[in-house]
């Protein structure tokens, strides 16, 4: 029987730490969607997203309602579009851009992920036609997410595609300058993609992935935070242990809610994610659960210590809560999205360079990062070749998410509202990176990915 | 299929009444009662069974939502499976 203690801390986490699951992302595969005629594959794709995320919403919803748990957003992610529209015949690639909104529309999704391209060893013709529409692409929509995949540890860095990228980030920023450049938020650079990642703006369906699946993203930086105030000064063995057995209850109730999902809509588990994803409230940050381990402020000496100790013990509670554990799972540290972040930035602690180094044990990598609006492309590719570089050589998935905001500058803040929050614009190196970038071809993977 | 209860604000006379008796128009059964005053504040929680209940957990959940109004309390209905979930292993 349980006991009412046990009764009351879920209601407390709920109501007042926080705790929800951030997303419930069914998988699509679009394969069976190619056709030579363009039309007419943006009318299947159209059709069998609908087709398949019929009731995702309204089941989302039910769940909600019955279990007392809020899960912040519905999303779908499809196969990358590269690979399906690279059947049809035509130049023009935003058409199935237009088509995967329309269907989030119809749906009535939050988010739809799967505008992308692998390239980490080299472009086809269909990913190279993908990645220059990006701009366009974004501009066009509302809710689709775009992302490319430029390098893995087995493959190396595509640094053609490192340096193509610099430029689509810039001119994803230019052609939504009338709303801040907000495109950029929706456009991931990553390595190490992963296939089954429920959360945006990286999510897609991966190639090996089943017809359909559910992937859930689990949240709960509140009740990590609300967790260590009650162990403030002891030693971090203490503080490992409670973090785990608090991502250990909320990765239950992902699991709960994935199985649910899973069965009513008739789909596949997937994964759980086990990913501490913050929010701009107040008290959902994680920034302010590495404070809570001794930091004067996040970003301060220490911090990458602390986040190391977090994102392993987040992994080690989250593991056996679940049946099938994938996606990012770790801790995200996107600064916009971040109320403590926001705060150490704006306080100048938190710098671009203490993120790169927090993003070598964190789950993903620099994400909704603000930066001057006149940074060169190079300087922006450039970034995104050391953060691949940090993926490629330790394992790990790592990605940018830059906002390069057109007419901002160091001292200005982005409001993007809602779940994007606000980001205070951070100074980059001004010296030039130009001469590597123009280079060219590709970083040969490192010696461990040579495991056969 | 089970649900618990959770019932929190300041005590009044007759909230169990009320509650219970919402809960009787509805067909629900009350398996196990526990009740507290926590921090000078009414605290209950309630296992129900709603196997045989005469309304959707939708419009249930709604009633109790509108009752607490009335009453100035916080009275909220989850499927039990959520708490099981986190607090057993």
């Amino acid at each position: 029987m349980l006991s009412q203690k046990e009764i009351l801390s879920t209601i407390e986490m709920i109501d007042q730490q926080h705790l929800d699951i951030r997303t419930v992302t069914m998988g699509i595969s679009l394969l069976s969607c190619c056709d030579p005629d363009p039309v007419r594959a943006c009318d299947k794709i159209y059709g069998k997203i609908c087709r398949c995320a019929e009731k995702l919403v309204r089941t989302g919803q039910d769940i909600e309602e019955e279990f007392g748990i809020p899960i912040v957003n519905k999303r779908i992610s499809v196969t990358p579009m590269a690979l399906v529209a690279g059947a049809s015949e035509t130049e023009d690639y935003v058409p199935f851009a237009l088509a995967l909104d329309r269907a989030a529309k119809t749906c009535g999704v939050d988010f739809i992920g799967g505008y992308s391209a692998l390239v980490q060893k080299g472009f086809t013709e269909a990913d190279r036609r993908l990645i220059r529409s990006i701009p366009e692409a974004l501009a066009r929509t509302e809710l689709v997410c775009a992302s490319v995949n430029v390098g893995s540890t087995r493959a190396g860095i595509n640094m053609d595609a490192v340096a193509l990228m610099g430029r689509i980030v810039k001119d994803t920023a230019a052609a939504t300058a009338d709303r801040d450049g907000l495109g950029c938020a929706k456009l991931v650079v990553f390595c190490n993609a992963v296939e089954d990642n429920p959360f945006m703006a990286g999510a897609f369906h991966g190639a090996g992935e089943a017809e359909k699946v559910i992937n859930v993203g689990v949240s709960g930086p509140g009740v990590v935070y609300h967790a260590l105030q009650a162990v403030r000064g002891k030693p971090f063995d203490v503080v490992a242990e409670t973090v785990k057995k608090t991502a250990f209850r909320v990765t239950r109730m992902g699991q709960l809610v994935a199985q649910e999902a899973s069965r009513r809509l008739d789909t596949p588990f997937g994964i759980v994610d086990l990913s501490l994803a913050p929010t701009p409230a107040i008290g959902d940050s994680v920034a302010r659960i590495l404070e809570e381990m001794g930091l004067e402020t996040c970003g301060t000496h220490g911090t990458t210590a602390a986040l190391a100790l977090l994102n392993d013990a987040v992994k080690k509670g989250g593991v056996m809560a679940s049946s099938s554990v994938g996606g990012l799972s770790g801790a995200f540290i996107p600064v916009s999205e971040d109320e403590g972040m926001i705060a150490a930035a704006r306080g100048g602690t938190l710098c671009l360079d203490k993120l790169e180094a927090m993003t070598c044990v964190c789950s993903v990598g620099l994400d909704m990062i603000a930066v001057p609006g006149d940074t060169p492309a190079e300087t922006v590719a450039a970034i995104i070749a050391d953060e691949a570089a940090i993926g490629m050589v330790n394992n790990k998935t790592t990605a940018v998410r830059l906002l390069v905001t057109p007419g901002k500058t160091v001292g200005d803040t982005i409001e993007m509202g809602g779940l994007l929050g606000s980001a205070p614009v951070m100074p980059v190196h001004r010296e030039s990176s130009a001469d590597f970038i123009a280079r060219g071809g590709r970083i040969p993977a490192p010696l461990h990915s040579l495991k056969n | 299929m089970n649900a618990i209860v959770t019932v929190v604000g300041r005590d009044r006379v007759g909230i169990i009444a009320a509650i219970c008796s919402r809960l009787a128009d509805h067909n629900v059964n009350i398996l196990d009662i526990s009740q507290t005053i926590l921090q000078g504040s009414f605290t209950m929680v309630m296992a129900v069974d709603l196997g045989a209940a005469a309304a959707p957990f939708g419009e249930l959940s709604a009633s109790l939502a509108e009752l607490g109004k009335e009453m100035g309390l916080s009275i909220r209905i989850q499927r039990e499976e959520i708490f099981n979930a986190m607090h057993t292993v």
